[in-house]
């Protein structure tokens, strides 16, 4: 792999897809110095304005509608930061988005849903404890998980299986004792609608002691994330999910989890190894990706209703579990949208087209086309046509 | 099969081999009527995401035990829909369901009670696996369907889905199953996308993969329509946090039943209901998940009856038997299986789990989940159930002929 594909391969998997000038940069500047600014802390950004919730007074379908604008909107909003700014910090961001996957469409509220991003702005990158206490706190998590009902009196599970399962552990590495216990501990947490925060309702939780994870006391939720963080299991989980995300199918080597409870660490001890070198082209690209990735290069605003029938729109989650990864992606119905998808894109741009195959692989940041694809694209002449068919392509559909 | 329709399939099969998940046009299905032998039957499985709450689908009302653990969940004496005298005695129906009381009041319904699987995950993704791997002890890659679909020559069109996204069910170690899309774009030749479709020499699984999605898409040469392409930024498909976002079921099945009126070489159908994790304020949004069940249910019963379809209906698990604070329900275990189609003999199967011999607060199954697939292997694929069960071969008795 030479230096050139190299730095593409890291700039594809780091960020939304990179334009053939920000490869240039980044040759320029050199793979190790390329990975230090991608991964250097951004500061978050100013939120976007959302508008008030709906008065109280306000109607049911009205208190519905404003809530669906909001969110809408903040789509957008996050979406324009995917394609404006594209750098590792909106990768991770959205990847914590997929992690905790939290949907709008049971939360219903837009604030709340970008307080949780606000969140993984803040901790996401660093240590993550912090990052799984204040996410146990987290208004848009207690709703969507049922937290909300999670009292003494009956505890509700779901939060504290979910916590363990697939945001902090992994299956295996607690048992039904471990939820139960998890789900008393954090009994009484609930959202004051009125605020939208988070606090302890004392009548509602359950102070007794408990054993949880292999400990046994009476555990506040500061305590319960520092046990989750602190299990053996945890790292490596991470480490996995990242791997899964950032790397692709290929076995998670030992060496990243040994990088220790810090994202940004794990991500830099990720693409340092031969293994992530080795991963290019091998991951599916979520449709998000693709479409940011595609928008970016072309210059173009992104159709929303692209991701709607691609099937991932941003703050809408399928479930808890988050999206699927790798080959689901790959049916024929995603085929055909991303050929529709790329006609439109392509006879918007207002980026000189393509004139051959080398050209639209240099604009799209592709290192090289199979035998196979080369051929197609040969007979093309139209460079609208051409730019539309690379961007369906197989080569184009990986990364 | 025959060997007429066999020899088509393995021809077809070529392209999809290797490539995993198909994607076909309906007139690609509509193209093999008449392509089977008319004796073979169909099989419908109806999965519900989110893990339903059996004990209040079918609820044994006469069990004091019941109104001791949901005080809030009782439905009046005239709402219940009750399963009658005898073995029925003391159970009822949610009212939801009066499509499918008909149907068991006709003999057409079985309910299989208790079925569930040893050592029970209380989690929605294993569970889930493990009723699609049909493997508890350790879930693998391959689905109990797409391990019937490999044995069975592997066409992905005998194995269809009409959701968006293939079914793990129905993927196996050599074929998967089928995916049914939307419109060919304009101005894109079969001629190309067959030649997109092509494998590159040293390409990764995963480009390969997307190279063979095109090949698929020369074979489609006429379109599902609208009804199955959502647009709707906003829509109100079922997204609770457990997954089975699909189309609307009653417009599964109703293509479904398309399909098999035509007379198409398929033998498996999977189609799904999401939204079922109702852990707060169980009763009423379970009540109205379950109306569009019976509703589409009912409907595709009567248009299919007498051409040998036999439908399933399953969850991932039932919930627990205490209510929790929230009017809703925690992940628990056992539940029914719905059985019903031509050859179901109707009424209550398997033994009704005790309300309070408990496995730590939930139900203790009487029927292993196998035990239904055997018999639907057995009795509408006309399979050897062990040689896609890891040699389980225990039946339901009486409930298929």
């Amino acid at each position: 792999m030479d230096e050139r594909a190299r730095v593409s391969h890291l700039l594809r998997r780091l960020t939304f897809g990179p334009t053939a000038a920000e490869v240039d940069a980044a040759v320029k500047a050199g793979f190790d110095a390329t990975v230090e600014r991608l991964l250097t802390p951004a500061a978050p950004p100013g939120p976007p304005s959302l508008g008030d919730e709906a008065a109280p007074d306000a109607t049911r379908e009205e208190a519905r509608r404003r809530q669906r604008a909001q969110v809408t909107e903040l789509g957008r909003w996050w979406l324009g930061r995917m394609v404006a700014v594209g750098g590792a910090a909106e990768k991770l961001t959205f990847f914590w988005h997929g992690h905790w996957a939290t949907s709008a469409q049971k939360v219903r509220s837009a604030h709340l849903m970008l307080g949780q991003q606000q969140t993984f702005r803040r901790y996401g990158a660093g240590d993550t404890a912090p990052l799984v206490r204040a996410m146990l706190r987290d208004p848009a998590l207690i709703l969507w998980l049922d937290g909300q009902k999670n009292t003494r009196k009956a505890p509700n599970e779901n939060l504290a299986r979910e916590v363990m399962e697939l945001f902090t552990l992994g299956v295996g590495a607690y048992t039904e004792a471990d939820v139960k216990a998890g789900a008393r501990v954090l009994t009484g947490w609930q959202v004051d609608l009125a605020t939208g925060e988070a606090r302890l309702v004392a009548r509602r939780h359950d102070p007794g002691r408990v054993t949880l994870l292999g400990r046994t006391g009476a555990f506040d939720l500061d305590a319960y994330a520092d046990l989750l963080v602190r299990h053996e299991a945890h790292v490596p989980f991470i480490a996995g999910r990242l791997w899964a995300r950032y790397a692709g199918p290929a076995e998670l080597p030992d060496s990243v989890a040994k990088a220790g409870r810090n994202t940004t660490a794990l991500l830099r001890a990720l693409v340092r190894t031969p293994e992530f070198a080795e991963s290019a082209g091998t991951l599916v690209k979520q449709p998000v990706e693709w479409l940011v990735g595609a928008v970016r290069q072309l210059g173009v605003d992104l159709p929303m209703s692209a991701l709607t029938a691609l099937g991932q729109v941003p703050l809408r989650p399928p479930s808890v579990g988050g999206w699927p990864e790798g080959a689901a992606w790959l049916t024929t119905s995603s085929t055909l949208t991303r050929l529709r998808v790329g006609q439109n894109l392509a006879a918007q741009t207002e980026v000189e087209p393509p004139a051959d195959a080398e050209a639209l692989a240099a604009l799209l940041v592709v290192d090289g086309w199979s035998d196979r694809t080369y051929a197609v694209l040969k007979g093309v002449k139209e460079p609208r046509r051409l730019l539309a068919l690379g961007l369906a392509s197989p080569e184009y559909a990986v990364h | 099969m025959d060997t007429v329709t066999r020899r088509r399939f393995l021809i077809a099969s070529g392209v999809t081999v290797a490539a995993g998940a198909t994607t076909l046009g309906l007139r690609d299905l509509l193209d093999t009527a008449g392509d089977r032998d008319p004796a073979a039957k169909t099989l419908v499985l109806v999965t519900l995401y989110g893990g339903n709450d059996g004990l209040n689908t079918v609820i044994p009302y006469g069990d004091p035990a019941l109104a001791a653990a949901r005080p809030d969940f009782a439905y009046g004496e005239g709402e219940l829909l009750d399963l009658g005298e005898g073995a029925g005695a003391g159970e009822a129906l949610n009212p939801g369901l009066p499509g499918l009381h008909k149907l068991f009041g006709e003999g057409r319904l079985a309910i299989v009670r208790g079925v569930g699987y040893p050592k029970p995950s209380r989690s929605h993704f294993q569970s889930m696996d493990i009723w699609q791997t049909a493997q508890p002890d350790r879930p693998g890659t391959t689905g109990w369907l797409g391990r019937w679909l490999d044995g069975a020559g592997g066409d992905p069109r005998l194995a269809i889905s009409f959701e968006p996204v293939l079914p793990p069910l129905l993927a196996g170690a050599r074929s998967a199953g089928a995916t049914v899309p939307g419109k060919l774009p304009s101005g894109v030749t079969p001629e190309l996308l067959t030649r997109m479709g092509a494998p590159a020499a040293g390409e990764s699984a995963a480009q390969a993969r997307a190279a063979a999605c095109f090949g698929d898409l020369a074979r489609v040469r006429d379109l599902v329509s609208a009804p199955l392409e959502s647009a709707d930024d906003d829509s109100e498909a079922p997204a609770t946090a457990t997954g089975g976002a699909a189309p609307p079921l009653d417009q599964q099945l109703a293509l479904v039943a398309r399909c098999i009126e035509a007379g198409v070489a398929t033998r498996v159908y999977s189609v799904s209901l999401g939204g079922f994790d109702l852990h707060a304020d169980g009763k009423d949004a379970q009540k109205s998940l379950l109306a569009k069940l019976d509703k589409a249910l009912s409907a595709f019963a009567a248009r299919v009856a007498g051409k040998g379809v036999v439908t399933a209906v399953y969850s991932e698990f039932g919930r627990r038997v205490e209510a929790n604070a929230s009017d809703g329900t925690d992940h628990g275990t056992a539940s029914n299986v719905f059985l019903l189609g031509d050859g179901v003999t109707g009424g209550l199967h398997g033994e009704r789990p005790s309300l309070t011999d408990l496995d730590d607060g939930d139900l203790k199954f009487t029927t292993d989940f196998r035990n239904v697939y055997a018999t639907l292997l057995r009795d509408v694929l006309t399979t050897d159930p062990g040689q896609v069960l890891d040699g389980w071969s225990t039946h339901l008795d009486g409930v298929l002929t």
